[in-house]
């Protein structure tokens, strides 16, 4: 008998135990919070983690491969916002989106190249075209904090798309879900992924393309915020700046590290991107059900963060081994 | 000489291409860049900015600059132990609103406002110190989640009291000087700053703690396997951080005299990037507050500057990203590829035209023509040995020599058989004398002039000359001690045969041909060591003359023997002797006849000779072969010269067969013996001589014979 609960003891890992929490959580919502159990609060509880959940699976294939990037929100922001811009200075539909899409590569290519060919820790690359990226597009390219949608534009019309009665981009979301797990399980180059982050310099001995392989993921998780600025701007049918200034980058790196993607690589999937948005969309539902202040909630989830790296860091510690010279 | 060969003459041996290897093996260099960037951003911004420099201007932007280079002060020291601490944004606001909360609502006096300050940093700082030293979390992240986390409280902090705050009355003068007031001039911030960074400095330079952060910065692992304890001096920067993120805190509190929702926003990314772009390294162990420093000022006058020159929203942000990102590559790129940027530029080859030879080629009827002779010598330590440079013997027949290992190995008499280790030193021990008390003297490559007394204590001599004026790379230093001769008064003349390689790149030397090697004096009476002669292409073998007025000396990439006097007319001067011979002269020592024996340790080629007219060819041949293919010196055929005071070749030995003696650097003759040693040989010979006095040693001719 003692066995058999050692057995479940062992078996549980952080993804089982997040579960676990997630349904606690919503359990005891649905019976203490009133408006809680309602589908209409529901829809919007997986609206709401849509973007971020779209964000957090760029996010992951990058950690994955023993990466970050950080500039995945200015990039989401500045991006859409460029395009906008663009389009209400006039610009066809066409050309717009071709050289927003264009700019978007062109700093995808630049963070996957500097991480590979030039080695500087992903952390200060992504880092610092985060600012710069902000920065150029605010200063150079736009005109306000807040760029609307053009009045009839397809973005406008995306936010109003809705299938039995459920959001786009929930459709979205489970759509590129099902792609990068599609990719990340049954493709050769989605297990090179693993290879790659669990020990980069075996994977590069064995033969696998490390180093273009890096790059395509910053130009994925790039063309993924891409996307996800599209979503927020259709929702919302205007984009503001200065959620590059929020927290929600670190909504997203709360989302895949608390699911059970392993800072150090080579663990974890799309599964744990669910499981970890699951319990951030029902923990802010729930936390703003109660009325619990936009501050308070920033320090609650930033706890939550500080004590799943804790958890992390004791589940997966660094490998010295393979720790790499400024890999801080 | 062709009107070609004489500018390639001019060209490699007037313009001192050495020097620019030098100057990059120097650590100095690493701050070259960021201070020319920073002489380039204030002048660019001093110029477009009217009245920057006026003094009230300057002492309002330099009060910032102080409270920002305390915290990047703080932030280099933990980058400094191999960490990175980006919470100093958020401990500088809370801090700063915890003085302002004691000071204007629980009006406390000032040095209780900087206690609680100051305890606010000390708290944060540990927290993040105990999760990255304790807990070995990553230091990027964990500090990201509770800067985030500092932030938070900190807004709720501000919305809560901020009105408080504001209808306070408290007011106290000491408040109001250090938010307003000047020392001499200096504002309190930069002169805390300034005292800060002196004391940093010192520590981190010269105090153990400081060592110890540098050492776990720049190897945990070696660090940790030196008794170093990793995971508190870890702890302990962070502590630091905290406390100068607390002090710069304490002082904007005081200079505004408030707290806001602005209060260190972005202060973070700003310190990361001021200490990146000074040119302390991510991953630690290499940098300095000084670095530290100027990028605080290059960082600060830029983002003020752009500012004031009214560039709006995000052009602050755009210019940091493009600096960091710029930063980070050059430091990671530049630490990775320096090494081979030295390797490529160190050798710089100069021209020299060796003057014709006689041939050494069996049956050519010269003096110099080599025989087979040594290939009958009897092998000692066959296989046991490696690299003998120098073999000697002492009174009781025992015979010494050194090794590749840094030992003297000492082989006993008669016959030569048995053994043992007579002492160890470490280094290569190179050339060997006994002085009149019987202790065993050694040049030891790349270590310096060692004695090893008849009880084995072995104690060095001397590691050091004078320092040379004009010299870049330290010069003082022995890096290549290759041979020694003892005068009758006790004073130690040897050769250091190279400044720019150490003993094991000896062939590099040989490459690059540059006179650079010495003849030192050791006086064992004061311990004074002092330059004789500078400027010999690889100084070598030693032998005082037998009458001690005089000592021999080789100068072997030249083939040239000097002699030097010591008494008489010419006392202090040097003249050649034997000039343009067909080997490269090592070691030299008297013999029973007084005549002397030299050793050859290779051979001229024509292709060699040819190389060193071509200078370019072969820096071209360092710079882009693997050293594998360079042409070096041919030290396959060497042998024994016999030659007499007068400079006359009276006979030659050699090994035709390339066994047994290819190459020879030392020899010595000891009751009718030929002792002969290699570099890279694996044994000692011993060859029988010919009508030599059988009672001969070089002990009683040095010494008198003992009763």
């Amino acid at each position: 008998m003692g066995g058999n609960a050692w057995t479940i003891l062992r078996s549980l890992n952080q993804e089982r135990i997040v579960l676990v929490v997630a349904v606690l959580i919503f359990g005891a919502a649905v019976i203490a919070l009133p408006g809680f159990f309602t589908s209409a609060n529901l829809i919007s509880i997986v609206r709401s983690i849509s973007v971020l959940g779209i964000l957090a699976l760029g996010m992951s294939v990058v950690i994955i491969g023993r990466g970050i990037d950080l500039s995945m929100v200015a990039v989401m922001a500045m991006s859409i916002a460029w395009y906008l811009q663009l389009l209400g200075d006039g610009m066809t539909e066409h050309s717009a989106l071709l050289l927003v899409l264009g700019g978007v590569l062109a700093i995808g290519l630049l963070n996957g190249i500097l991480v590979a060919y030039a080695e500087v820790p992903a952390i200060f690359v992504t880092l610092a075209s985060g600012s710069f990226v902000f920065g150029y597009v605010r200063s150079q390219l736009i005109t306000s904090d807040a760029v609307p949608v053009p009045t009839g534009h397809w973005v406008e019309l995306l936010g109003g798309l809705r299938l039995a009665g459920i959001p786009v981009e929930v459709y979205l979301f489970a759509v590129l879900s099902g792609a990068v797990f599609l990719f990340l399980r049954f493709t050769k180059w989605g297990r090179y992924v693993y290879y790659a982050g669990d020990n980069p310099v075996a994977a590069r001995n064995i033969g696998i393309p490390v180093r273009p392989m890096l790059v395509l993921r910053y130009v994925l998780s790039a063309l993924i915020a891409f996307a996800a600025g599209l979503l927020t701007a259709a929702s919302l049918h205007s984009i503001n700046t200065r959620i590059v200034n929020s927290t929600l980058l670190y909504d997203i790196v709360l989302v895949a590290v608390i699911g059970g993607i392993g800072l150090a690589g080579g663990k974890g999937g799309v599964r744990n991107v669910l499981v970890g948005a699951a319990l951030i969309g029902i923990m802010l539902n729930a936390m703003t059900i109660i009325d619990i202040s936009l501050l308070y909630q920033n320090l609650i989830k930033s706890t939550i963060l500080l004590f799943a790296i804790i958890i992390d860091g004791l589940l997966n510690p660094r490998d010295e081994q393979t720790a790499q010279q400024g890999d801080i | 000489m062709t009107f070609r060969e004489r500018l390639q003459a001019w060209r490699y041996n007037f313009v001192p291409d050495h020097v620019i290897g030098e100057i990059l093996s120097k650590r100095w260099t690493d701050n070259a860049i960021p201070f020319i960037a920073l002489v380039v951003t204030v002048a660019t911004f001093g110029s477009l900015i009217p009245g920057f420099f006026k003094l009230y201007s300057l002492q309002e932007s330099t009060r910032q600059l102080g409270e920002f280079s305390l915290v990047v002060i703080g932030l280099t020291v933990v980058m400094l132990g191999g960490g990175i601490d980006l919470a100093v944004g958020s401990i500088f606001a809370l801090s700063a609103f915890a003085a302002v909360s004691t000071f204007f609502i629980l009006e406390q006096p000032v040095w209780v406002a900087l206690a609680a300050s100051l305890g606010t940093g000390l708290i944060c700082g540990a927290i993040n110190g105990y999760l990255i030293g304790f807990l070995r979390l990553r230091a990027f992240i964990t500090t990201l989640v509770t800067f985030i986390i500092g932030r938070a409280l900190y807004d709720i902090l501000v919305v809560a009291y901020g009105s408080q705050i504001q209808m306070s009355m408290a007011s106290s003068d000491t408040w109001d000087f250090i938010g307003d007031g000047t020392v001499l001039g200096l504002s309190v911030p930069v002169l805390s700053a300034l005292i800060l960074a002196v004391i940093v400095h010192i520590a981190l330079t010269r105090s153990r703690p400081g060592w110890h952060v540098l050492a776990v910065g720049g190897s945990r692992r070696s660090a940790h396997n030196a008794g170093i304890r990793v995971r508190q001096t870890v702890f302990l920067t962070y502590v630091f951080s905290g406390l100068c993120a607390a002090a710069a805190g304490f002082l904007i509190a005081t200079r505004l005299s408030g707290a806001g929702p602005g209060t260190g926003l972005g202060l973070e990314i700003l310190a990361l990037t001021a200490a990146v772009v000074g040119g302390n390294s991510l991953g630690g162990g290499r940098g300095s507050v000084v670095k530290g420093l100027m990028g605080a000022v290059i960082v600060l006058v830029m983002t003020n500057g752009l500012i004031r020159l009214g560039y709006g929203t995000g052009t602050n942000q755009m210019v940091l990203g493009i600096l960091l990102a710029v930063a980070v590559t050059i430091d990671i790129r530049w630490l990775k590829n320096r090494h081979k940027v030295l390797n490529e530029v160190y050798v710089a080859p100069v021209y020299l035209r060796m003057g014709e030879t006689q041939s050494a080629v069996p049956g050519s009827g010269t003096p110099f023509e080599l025989n087979n002779r040594l290939s009958a010598a009897d092998p000692i330590g066959l296989g046991e040995l490696e690299g003998p440079e120098d073999v000697i013997l002492d009174r009781e027949d025992n015979l010494y020599c050194g090794t590749r290992h840094g030992e003297i190995v000492r082989f006993f008499a008669p016959d030569y058989s048995r053994s043992e280790v007579f002492a160890h030193i470490g280094g290569f021990p190179l050339g060997l004398a006994f002085d009149k008390s019987g202790n065993l003297l050694s040049c030891v490559g790349a270590m310096g002039l060692y004695s090893i007394s008849p009880q084995r204590e072995v104690r060095k001599l001397s590691a050091e000359t004078r320092r040379t004026f004009t010299s870049v790379v330290d010069d003082a230093v022995l890096r290549d001690p290759n041979d020694l001769d003892i005068a009758p008064d006790g004073k130690v003349y040897f050769t250091d045969s190279t400044k720019r390689y150490d003993a094991y790149d000896w062939a590099l030397d040989s490459i690059e041909n540059r006179a650079t090697g010495r003849l030192l004096v050791y006086d064992p009476k004061d311990g004074s060591t002092r330059t004789l002669l500078d400027g010999y292409r690889y100084t070598n073998g030693v032998c005082m003359a037998h009458d001690n007025k005089s000592l021999f000396f080789c100068e072997s990439w030249a083939c040239r023997i000097h002699r030097y006097w010591l008494e008489g007319p010419k006392a202090g001067t040097a003249e050649c002797v034997i000039r343009d011979m067909p080997g490269y002269p090592d070691n030299v020592n008297r013999a029973s006849d007084g005549s002397y024996w030299m050793a050859w340790l290779g051979m001229r080629t024509p292709s060699f000779d040819l190389s060193l007219r071509h200078p370019g060819m072969r820096k071209r041949m360092a710079r882009r072969l693997p050293q594998d293919d360079w042409l070096f010196p041919n030290i396959n055929t060497g042998g024994v010269v016999k030659f007499t005071e007068a400079g006359e070749i009276v006979a030659t030995l050699g090994d035709l067969s390339g066994q047994a003696h290819p190459s020879v650097t030392s020899m010595r003759e000891h009751k009718g013996y030929l002792y002969i040693g290699g570099i890279l040989n694996n044994r000692v010979g011993r060859y029988r001589i010919e009508g030599a006095d059988t009672g001969w040693t070089g002990n009683d001719s040095y010494w008198g014979v003992r009763s």
